[in-house]
């Protein structure tokens, strides 16, 4: 099972979690990635999320895909936020549940290291003087 | 010929508009159209890197384009 959702609203770990429940499952990975107060010694006022949609989703597929294949997880998650992002809110879920726990651990590693080298989403971070699109210079 | 590129992130704030209209030489390629936004946008080579996707896929520059294709400049990603 692969449930891919980019969303503008609150992401859920409790949905994530009870999405990858199974009785074949002996682990469950979940990575929350969450919005921080401060980026290189500098306030983070809030994040805005943006995405390129229809490709954003078929390459968090992709990667689902792989994961799955690759650590043969039975149940794979990936929720993405887009839009405007207060400190602390959720900006992405990964949820891997696969027999043994090592697989799961190895199998989200990949999933959200790929998601930051690949999909097509852009965060822009909002300082109290200022704004930068994250990663877009050397 | 003339072809519609999207522009995302860094992108949007660099062509000031989040759709543009493109004259290309026919049968040009997505390595022609990197250089083409090269000279009339100098503000992309100062990036950190940026890709083409052509219907919804990454495409290499030798990649041939067509007038109907969706053709978006794909910044630095920054998601998770």
């Amino acid at each position: 099972m692969i449930d891919i959702q980019l969303k503008d609203t609150p992401l859920s770990t409790t949905e994530c979690s009870d999405l990858v429940a199974s009785p074949s499952t002996g682990g469950t990975v979940l990575f929350v990635g969450t919005v921080r107060d401060h980026t290189k010694g500098k306030a983070v006022v809030r994040l805005e999320f943006e995405a390129y949609a229809p490709m954003a989703v078929s390459e968090m597929r992709k990667i689902a895909e792989e994961a799955k294949s690759r650590w043969s997880a039975d149940k794979i998650v990936i929720h993405h936020r887009v839009g405007v992002l207060a400190i602390g809110e959720i900006a992405v879920i990964i949820a891997v549940a696969t027999p043994h726990r090592v697989a799961a651990f190895e199998a989200c590693q990949y999933a959200i290291d790929t998601l930051k080298e690949t999909v097509p989403i852009w965060k822009k971070e909002i300082f109290e003087d200022g704004e930068v699109w994250v990663a877009a210079h050397p | 010929m003339n072809v519609e590129i999207l522009a995302f992130g860094i992108a949007k704030d660099i062509v000031k508009g989040a759709s543009f209209q493109l004259d290309l030489p026919a049968e040009a390629t997505v390595g022609v159209l990197k250089q083409q936004l090269c000279s009339t946008y100098p503000d992309f080579e100062r990036l950190a890197s940026f890709a083409i996707a052509v219907n919804e896929a990454y495409r290499q520059d030798d990649f041939a384009l067509n007038e109907k294709d969706e053709i978006v400049i794909i910044p630095p990603v920054s998601g998770g």
